[in-house]
């Protein structure tokens, strides 16, 4: 018994000290960039980017391995930002115009198909998903930033992407070239 | 030469009033004459809950329960909000969603009441004595009633009585300008009502602690004045009545202050920066009912008119009523209109589906004739400069347009894009056409979206990080959880052990 106790301890000890020597030894310096562009990535590492987390996502666009248009919930504006401070080129300016049309995603669960197994409710990475087990659950769209985390784990396939629905509060007038001559309130003079 | 008449010159309403404007025929003639007449109960009555500017009311009625005329069936929820009641006794239909009235006919939360026919009154609000009640009881009061500005801005009443905790005021002004064409409602509700409107009038000035009260009424409107002269003193109040010149937007509370005062209103500020709070006529009807009365808020007077109207009217109606009844209590359309329209021809908003029903805000509803819209034949600017001409704001639309055009919109902002009061001067001015404001309202829109997504994103962060915490604490707890158990465990075979080595001597002497 003690022989087994010691040993183990002492190989515990020798290989901790090992590790922590070798963390000292072969410590890689980060770029601040990584720090500075992960401070404006939304930091729910939903995974949409293809890299996991937004940790690594920061890494791979400090590398150049990713566009700055790699965050989908961040949407333009978080494109930009990027942009500015990777001081990427015209290449980058020209993904950004197919992006402003990108509407917001939101996840949308089929009330008929949830059996409440409480999965997605557990893997949604910003509380967006109500629910409790063998209840069925719903989003919150406010919160949900259209991840497909939830999407993956369901079992019964009842959750989709969908644009986010229009509400009195953000809906407003298209651009009028887009729809021509409506929405004109004029009188003869 | 004529010498101009040296009173009139220093009337600050005339030395002052504001750069911009514009003149459209007003057409009011069509309803002008038109007594204010009461609308029968409809068939069906739907009450949305969102009424006002601010969240939506939370509903207090299920299905099937049978309300009374100014029950509560909505409560205000939140700071900027308002109350609901019903407008008459009935069983309630449904509460769910129906199409709002707004150009965009989402759906919007709506108690949907089959009015009894007997039009019964429920409990009414207790009944106060404005001479002698505090500001703070009569603002309560309001607030209670549901009441909000009637001009259609829905601007829950009871919080502009309540500025005066922030702000130093010293004048109320009670907005009759009603400067969009077509639009006779508090036309005729100041000549019908000028003592009730004077009454409300005292009854906010009390509740404002204000030194000092303005009537402003646009000076095509001399009957309305003649009647509003009758009382200029109410509850204590000396009330000026004002004359101002009949100019678009006038009824824009900060243009009517700067006609009134001669002081401009800061940008994206209130008029209460200034001391000043801006009232509509309508409003302070609503304020006398609910104070003398303890009416709540559930019907106002509408004018129905345009060239696709059988016969043009105002009509006082029930909050809820559906447009198509009221425009078939006015002898339906005449011709198919170009267009419908809630609210005036400048600012209205024209709707699809005319099942929706009234609320609060609406002043009027308008069946415009194709004689009477303009034809829409888009050229391009011609750099004449008219829409700078005209904004009554000092803004150049011309500019505006262009930039959003290019997707600039931090551009279009920097040059005063959210200074914009959308009062379609501009557009209504442009010889080319150009649907100069229409762009401006789709930029607004857009940056306020772009503003939400912002916010969102830092919210799902706020989210994100908060997930984060919880599960380390949860991790945390069940680490801890399990080093008692196992401390526990260890305590307790410790114990185990003490007794069996206690026992142990025992057996021993048992033995011996």
């Amino acid at each position: 018994m003690l022989y087994a106790v010691t040993s183990m301890t002492a190989l515990g000890l020798g290989l901790g000290l090992l590790l922590g020597l070798a963390a000292r030894k072969f410590h890689v310096e980060t770029p601040p960039v990584v720090d500075e562009i992960e401070g404006v990535l939304p930091g729910t590492n939903c995974g949409q980017c293809g890299y996991p987390g937004c940790r690594a996502g920061a890494e791979a666009l400090a590398e150049g391995a990713a566009p700055v248009t790699l965050c989908p919930p961040g949407g333009r504006e978080l494109a930009l930002e990027l942009a500015e401070i990777t001081g990427a080129d015209a290449n980058g300016a020209a993904d950004l115009d197919g992006m402003e049309e990108a509407e917001q995603m939101v996840a949308f669960i089929f009330e008929d198909h949830c059996t409440g197994c409480t999965k997605c409710f557990k893997r949604c990475p910003t509380d967006a998903i109500v629910g409790a087990n063998k209840q069925i659950h719903t989003v919150v769209t406010d919160a949900c930033i259209g991840c497909d985390a939830c999407i993956e784990v369901c079992p019964t396939e009842a959750i989709i992407h969908r644009t986010k629905p229009r509400t009195l509060r953000n809906w407003y007038w298209e651009k009028p070239d887009l729809v021509p001559g409506d929405g004109e309130m004029r009188i003869s003079a | 030469m004529t010498i101009f008449p040296l009173a009139g010159r220093f009337d600050p309403a005339r030395l002052f009033s504001f750069k911009g404007g514009i003149h459209p025929e007003t057409r009011k003639f069509l309803t002008s004459e038109c007594a204010i007449e009461d609308m029968p109960v409809p068939t069906v009555l739907r009450v949305p809950l969102q009424q006002h500017i601010g969240v939506e009311a939370e509903p207090l009625v299920a299905r099937d329960d049978m309300v009374l005329k100014g029950q509560l069936i909505g409560k205000a929820r939140g700071p900027v909000s308002a109350n609901i009641h019903a407008p008459t006794s009935g069983r309630v239909l449904a509460v769910g969603h129906f199409t709002a009235p707004h150009p965009s006919g989402l759906p919007v939360p709506t108690i949907t009441i089959r009015p009894d026919g007997d039009d019964r009154w429920g409990d009414r609000l207790p009944r106060m004595r404005p001479e002698s009640a505090d500001p703070d009881e009569i603002a309560a009061q309001v607030a209670k009633a549901g009441i909000v500005g009637m001009g259609g801005a829905t601007f829950p009443a009871a919080v502009k009585l309540n500025l005066r905790a922030r702000y130093d005021l010293h004048t109320l002004i009670i907005n009759g300008a009603e400067c969009e064409p077509y639009l006779t409602c508090d036309d005729r509700l100041m000549r019908e009502r000028a003592e009730e409107i004077a009454d409300g009038i005292g009854i906010m000035a009390r509740a404002l602690g204000v030194k000092q009260v303005i009537v402003a009424i646009e000076a095509n409107k001399p009957q309305a004045t003649a009647a509003m002269e009758r009382y200029h003193r109410v509850l204590g109040y000396a009330l000026k009545i004002k004359q101002v010149p009949t100019q678009y937007p006038m009824g824009s509370e900060k243009h009517l202050v700067k006609t009134l005062t001669g002081k401009e209103t800061p940008a994206r500020a209130l008029t209460a920066e200034l001391g000043v709070v801006v009232h509509n006529a309508a409003t302070a009807h609503a304020v006398h009912l609910a104070v003398r009365y303890g009416e709540p808020s559930i019907s106002r007077v509408v004018t129905i008119s345009g060239r696709g109207i059988t016969r043009p009217a105002n009509v006082r109606a029930l909050i809820g009523t559906p447009v198509a009844e009221l425009l078939a209590h006015c002898g339906g359309l005449a011709q198919e209109p170009e267009r419908l329209l809630l609210g005036g021809p400048m600012m209205g908003q024209p709707i699809q589906n005319p099942r929706v029903p009234i609320i609060k805000g609406t002043n009027g509803i308008l069946a415009l004739a194709a004689s009477e819209t303009r034809d829409r034949e888009v050229m391009p600017c011609i750099r004449c400069g008219l829409c700078v001409q005209v904004c009554p704001m000092g803004l150049t639309p011309f500019e505006l347009n262009t930039r959003i055009k290019a997707g600039d919109l931090e551009g279009a902002a920097r040059v005063g894009l959210l200074d914009c009061i959308t009062c379609g001067c501009c557009s209504f001015t442009c010889p080319s056409n150009k649907p100069l404001v229409q762009t401006i309202h789709f930029a607004k829109g857009k940056l306020a979206e772009q503003e939400s997504r912002k916010h969102q994103q830092e919210q799902a962060k706020r989210l994100a990080e908060a997930r984060q915490e919880r599960q380390e604490a949860i991790a945390a707890a069940k680490r801890e959880a399990m080093a008692k158990r196992k401390a526990e465990m260890a305590a307790k075979k410790k114990r185990e052990a003490e007794a069996a080595a206690a026992e142990t001597p025992k057996n021993g002497e048992t033995v011996k």
